[in-house]
């Protein structure tokens, strides 16, 4: 099996998400906005990252 | 004097040292389901959708690992970094015996993405042991529901 390095990013973000939505907060609301906020916060941050690494390169 | 309402109330605010509390499962029980088994701290507790979602989402990053040629860690190798790697690969519980077991994530790391999934292994296990502390802190009553 092979994926892209964004599908890896995803899935990643995905799986951990969930777990933390589920595991730091103690309402069914609260925990789906939580998971999406980490959700959105891998992605971005993954990718704020990955243009910031290709500014110092060039 | 104690009527039948107050009954309930009086048992799941009993103080706890290892005991089942409102839930009748021990916290060391849940503790140790959840970490064996992937979810089954949070099925034990009767939260079938939240052990749902945490199974898959530990099994589906454990197997996506697996499937990536990701390296499953040993014990005693000497070296620090394997040392901590084993020790996230441990989390997994069960699905890192059966790893062992069946030899998968034995072969060596060549490309990047095989080290995805030797990362996806790892962060697996430390996921399943958040997920298997959760379920002790809601047997346990320190986490409200």
């Amino acid at each position: 099996m092979t994926i892209s390095h964004f599908s890896g990013v995803l899935l990643f973000s995905l799986f951990t998400s969930v777990v933390f939505g589920i595991t730091q907060r103690a309402e069914p609301k609260m925990m789906a906005w939580f998971g999406a906020l980490c959700f959105a916060l891998f992605v971005c941050g993954t990718i704020a990252a990955s243009w910031a690494m290709w500014l110092i390169k060039h | 004097m104690t009527t039948k309402d107050q009954a309930p109330a009086v048992a799941s605010s009993k103080t706890l040292g290892g005991d089942a509390v409102g839930s009748g499962v021990a916290p060391w029980m849940a503790l140790a389901a959840g970490w064996l088994v992937p979810g089954a701290g949070h099925l034990l507790l009767g939260k079938w959708v939240r052990a749902g979602l945490l199974a898959a989402s530990i099994v589906g990053m454990f197997a996506i690992g697996v499937a990536l040629q990701g390296k499953v860690y040993s014990p005693n190798t000497g070296d620090p970094l394997d040392m901590l790697g084993f020790a996230g690969d441990l989390g997994a519980g069960a699905l890192y015996g059966l790893a062992r077991l069946l030899g998968w994530g034995q072969t060596p790391v060549l490309v990047a993405v095989a080290d995805y999934g030797t990362k996806f292994i790892v962060v697996a296990g430390l996921l399943n042991i958040v997920a298997a502390v959760d379920a002790h802190s809601l047997a346990s009553g320190r986490k409200r529901s």
